[in-house]
């Protein structure tokens, strides 16, 4: 997390290379005959939205040092807007997605104006309880005619345009990852400026920060708009990409598997946050298997429950890696690069 | 001429062994020669977690199915995957059973938002939705949804049936409802409000003087109950999970307040709900029921209750017996694999879904007697009856006549 | 009349119980500075032994007794051995193991005893106090316990040299040890005695919510909500946020704004006295000079 972590070597150039290779994986579609294949864009879409999510988390609590568990509301948020723009405005698919973006970025303004005197602790405290207001909120009758009350909001699944020749899925696909790479892009020259320096200023130090003129009010809160905001289209994309939103999609759990998925992808790593999507998507699933697996191989007469091998795996990643998955790799490079150094010496 | 040697000996034998087997089945993926796969989401983490023991009851009976010689000679292969009651969690689960595992057909997935979420998916992938765990009223829709299908009575016509009862039976009924915030709770209470309303001659227009709502997620409903006999209403419809229900029952007889109450039969497990309400605070509760209650004695001579017992015993022995899901479990899963026999070798999902459209007075074991299974190409309501009954001594005890839902 | 005391005493009753669970919040994060999101799994889980133990035929009060002293020897265990790897790593990550936590005690808990609710007997007697149905023996009961417990910990925190010598080690660990306090163990100690507490919690929420396993998701929320409220530093904060915070939402549900709406106003009063006073109702605000 030094000054200077965007002007590594080999940053623009690892990036660029994952970025290529990510939006070249859906044209594996055209060559394969594997009838799951569609299933896969699927996920792909579920991991670059959880990473887009974790991207916005990332902002907040990993460059701007506060602390939100209530993502998911922004989220939420950003979903049911998505929402009520097809489902009653008859809004085409990709002109909701800036609108669910403002809404958030507002929500999170107006939500970051009393956090400025909110620390640590007690802001969790906000946030948490934001989380769990949030589904009883989305279901209450006043507002069911158009959030659809419990039973949710019915959405048709975008057909992709004729010309791309692509299946629904693959152009899903490119749709989250198009957002994905745009808003990956502006949080790297947002932080690589002077706001960024700003905003990460007063992380590293509040009290230094406000001494050298930087307005403490003006950029935290911006932070949290700006975070809600990202959260939000992440949220957006997930309603059209489930064509579902329902008040039970959201609540306190996706708060905390976005934090887990920041922790796990590396604090304060834009790399990470792709990580972290992918962890969010595919532990549950790994622990599934792995309790299968143990029970198979073990001749068990109880299911191991998979929850439990989720809590074993977390675990673990935080003992080896408590730096996330991104802070180890950075720790084996900073490792590899210094072993000349090493050897020079002894 | 060929040589006739060992090689085109074998081969042709292995011709003519395979061609039998080609010409006999008829396989949509998931279906094989040994092999029925299917597929199902289940909510065995969550708040919804202690519906999964329907899950495990389904899994109990397809092992039991499977060493007894499995279906016209397959095994069943239940994949049963935690959604954790989410939506999204469903959507992904579904695409990867239909997609990646290439199932046969998802059988009894729980929940109904959950099922909401994926039935356009089913239908559009024309993949069996089968015999879903919920009973919200609009699975029963072949014209829009030709490939999804209920199983239990609906709640919609239970909500109904207890809305006609109180008419019939109490003079002027003041109806307090209490009820979880979801789509079963509104299910229940809007066929019951409609229909309450439509009795206003008889019954007066303001019949319901309470409704109160409550969270999954709220530690207790005590104070909701304050509330409903604050409203000073001599009837309870307690519209709730089974926890929640143990909860209404216990304080409504702390604080004394001892209306006509009906239960739903979502909560009517004695062994899940009423037993920790208190029997003594329980008596003369009322519910819709169709199948047998398996604490209640006067079954023990049953020969399908005598069966289910045995199963119990070797198959399912670490559940609890008192558990209503593990009878309910039993009898959906003896549908469906009704519904595989009558497939015989036509293992096709096209045929699935006919036969599953084309039962007739089905028998099923644990089900009340006279309680038989009707489908149609137009009828996608398998279990239409239920009777009504009532807490007496520790046990449910039916009263009146079987009442079924085109009647209501 | 009747309807309002009635709420106030339920509402009181589910304070006691928020109060209960934050005081544990409390009890770790004075002794090491750290939220605890597993206390209420932990709280549930040693519930689920002393049901264990009533079920095979011990009597009420020694499987009270034990599962307290199990409860505090486990709370120990997972400080020593299972959180002392992470004593350097950032504060989230430290987060993340206990969320881990929480799911492993949530499955496991499931695995054994199933998701079907159990009945957990009481210690107190059911009838009510005055014979009309306001208050039962049980709400007081459930009162009783928790001041008689705020009682103890305010004196051991305040009055004796165990408790300063805790409270040392969690503000200043470097001077504590200089002082001869073995901080290790002071850490270890306050875990064990949140543990203890969380279960002596779980044992009096059960007979009124019934043991399941996801019985403290609710009551955790507003138990961290009540220690918040009062001051996350404070135990006595802790146990009057819990009342305050039982029979607020007990009272709004009932006159205000109906229970669809509970939480958002929850949500509401949770940030409007955070703002008023920003480090709980009765939380001294720490000053930091530069």
């Amino acid at each position: 997390m030094t000054a200077n972590w965007a002007n590594k070597r080999g940053v623009g150039a690892g990036a660029l290379l994952a970025w290529a290779g990510l939006a070249l994986l859906p044209l594996i579609g055209f060559i394969t005959e594997n009838t799951s294949f569609d299933y896969y864009m699927y996920m792909g879409q579920s991991m670059l939205i959880y990473a887009i999510a974790v991207l916005g988390l990332n902002l907040l609590i990993g460059f701007n040092g506060q602390i939100s568990l209530g993502h998911s509301a922004f989220f939420a948020l950003g979903a049911y807007t998505t929402a009520i723009l097809m489902n009653f405005g008859g809004w085409p698919y990709w002109a909701t997605l800036p609108i669910a973006a403002l809404v958030c970025f507002l929500a999170g303004l107006a939500f970051g104006f009393p956090a400025l005197k909110l620390e640590g602790h007690y802001l969790a405290l906000a946030t948490f309880t934001l989380a769990i207001a949030m589904p009883q909120l989305l279901k209450y009758k006043a507002i069911a005619g158009w959030t659809g009350g419990v039973g949710g909001v019915l959405l048709d699944k975008p057909d992709p345009p004729e010309w791309t020749g692509l299946s629904a899925d693959q152009f899903l696909y490119y749709l989250c990852l198009f957002c994905a790479m745009s808003l990956f892009w502006l949080v790297f020259n947002l932080l690589r400026g002077r706001s960024g320096r700003a905003i990460m200023a007063i992380r590293d130090h509040t009290m230094a920060a406000s001494t050298m003129g930087i307005d403490i009010a003006r950029y935290k809160t911006v932070a949290f708009g700006i975070s809600a905001g990202i959260t939000g289209i992440a949220g957006a994309l997930s309603a059209i990409t489930v064509a579902y939103v329902a008040p039970d999609s959201f609540t306190l759990q996706l708060s905390i598997s976005f934090l887990v998925g920041l922790v796990v992808g590396g604090i304060a790593s834009l790399p990470g946050c792709l990580i972290g999507g992918a962890f969010i998507v595919l532990v549950q699933n790994s622990a599934q298997s792995i309790s299968d697996w143990m029970k198979g191989t073990f001749a068990l007469r109880y299911d191991v429950p998979a929850w439990a091998i989720y809590g074993v795996l977390l675990l673990a990643l935080m003992y080896v890696l408590p730096d996330g998955i991104a802070g180890g790799c950075a720790r084996i490079r900073a490792w590899w690069t210094t072993r000349g150094r090493r050897e020079a010496q002894s | 001429m060929k040589k006739l040697t060992r090689r085109t000996v074998l081969s042709g034998a292995a011709t003519m062994l395979a061609a039998p087997a080609i010409a006999a089945g008829k396989y949509s993926p998931g279906a094989s020669d040994t092999e029925i796969k299917i597929g199902q989401t289940m909510p065995y983490s969550g708040n919804a977690s202690a519906y999964g023991q329907n899950g495990r009851a389904h899994a109990a009976y397809f092992k039991m199915i499977n060493e007894t010689g499995g279906i016209n000679g397959r095994k069943i292969n239940l994949i049963s995957l935690d959604d954790g009651y989410s939506p999204p969690k469903t959507v992904e689960l579904a695409r990867q059973l239909v997609e990646r595992d290439q199932v046969l057909f998802l059988y009894a997935p729980l929940g109904t938002q959950c099922n909401t979420a994926i039935q356009k998916y089913m239908n559009q992938k024309k993949v069996p939705q089968l015999f879903v765990s919920t009973g919200a009223s609009k699975w029963g829709d072949p014209a829009h949804f030709p490939w999804t299908m209920g199983w239990q009575p609906d709640y919609r016509t239970e909500g109904e049936i207890y809305a006609k009862h109180i008419k019939q039976t109490i003079k002027n009924p003041k109806i307090a409802i209490l009820r979880q915030n979801d789509d079963m709770g509104n299910d229940y209470v809007s066929g019951f409000r409609e229909l309450i309303a439509s009795f206003k001659d008889s019954i007066g227009p303001d019949a319901i003087v309470a409704d109160a709502t409550y969270e999954v997620t709220d530690p207790t409903v005590d104070s909701q109950i304050l509330q409903l006999k604050n409203s000073g209403a001599n009837v309870f419809y307690n519209v709730t999970t089974p926890k929640f229900a143990a909860q209404a029952i216990k304080k409504s007889a702390e604080i004394g307040w001892k209306p006509v109450q009906y239960i739903v039969n979502v909560s009517a497990s004695i062994g899940a709900a009423i037993k920790p309400g208190g029997f003594e605070n329980a008596q003369g509760i009322i519910t819709a029921q169709y199948i047998k209650d398996i604490t209640d004695p006067s079954w023990a001579t049953a020969p399908d209750f005598m069966e289910w017992k045995a199963w119990m015993e070797k198959y399912n022995s670490s559940a609890n017996p008192m558990e209503s899901a593990n009878a309910t479990g039993y009898a959906s899963a003896f549908t469906v694999t009704q519904v595989l026999r009558q497939c015989g070798d036509d293992l096709t999902r096209e045929n699935v879904m006919r036969q599953a459209a084309n039962l007739h007075d089905l028998e099923v074991p644990m089900l009340l007697p006279g309680i038989r299974l009707n489908t149609s190409p137009t009828d996608f309501y398998p279990i239409k009856s239920v009777r009504l009954s009532h807490i007496e001594g520790e046990h449910w005890k039916l009263f009146g006549d079987l009442i079924s839902r085109d009647a209501v | 009349m009747d309807f309002f005391i009635q709420q106030i005493a339920s509402g009181l009753t589910s304070g006691a119980i928020y109060a209960c669970v934050a005081l544990g919040l409390v009890m770790i994060y004075v002794s090491t500075d750290h939220i605890n999101f597993a206390q209420g799994e932990m709280a549930m889980f040693a519930t689920y032994l002393a049901w264990a133990m009533i079920n095979a035929g011990v009597p009420y009060w020694i499987a009270f007794g034990l599962t307290i002293a199990v409860a505090f020897f486990g709370g120990l265990f997972i400080q020593r051995v299972i959180l002392k790897p992470l004593e350097h790593a950032p504060v989230l990550a430290l987060v993340v193991c206990f969320i881990a936590l929480l799911s492993i005690f949530n499955a496991i808990a499931g695995m054994i005893w199933s998701y079907t609710i159990k009945q957990f007997p009481s210690p107190f007697p059911s009838h009510d106090l005055f014979g009309n149905g306001l208050v039962s023996v049980q709400q007081l009961g459930v009162v009783g316990v928790t001041l008689v417990m705020l009682g103890l910990l305010t004196v051991f925190f305040r009055f004796t040299t165990l408790g300063l010598a805790m409270r040392a080690a969690a503000q200043n660990p470097a001077s504590a040890r200089l002082m001869g306090v073995r901080v290790a163990w002071m850490l270890a100690l306050g875990w064990g005695l949140a543990a203890s507490i969380g279960a002596i919690a779980g044992m009096l929420v059960a007979p009124i919510v019934f043991l399941d396993p996801n019985m403290m998701n609710g009551i955790l929320v507003y138990g961290f909500a009540s220690a918040l409220v009062g001051g996350i530093g404070n135990p006595m904060g802790a146990v009057a946020g819990g009342f305050i915070v039982g029979v607020l939402e007990n009272l709004v549900g009932s006159y205000v704004i109906g229970n669809e709406l509970k939480l958002s106003f929850a949500l509401v009063v949770v940030v409007g006295v955070l703002l008023l006073k920003p480090a709980g109702l009765f939380g001294r605000v720490i000053v930091r000079r530069v």
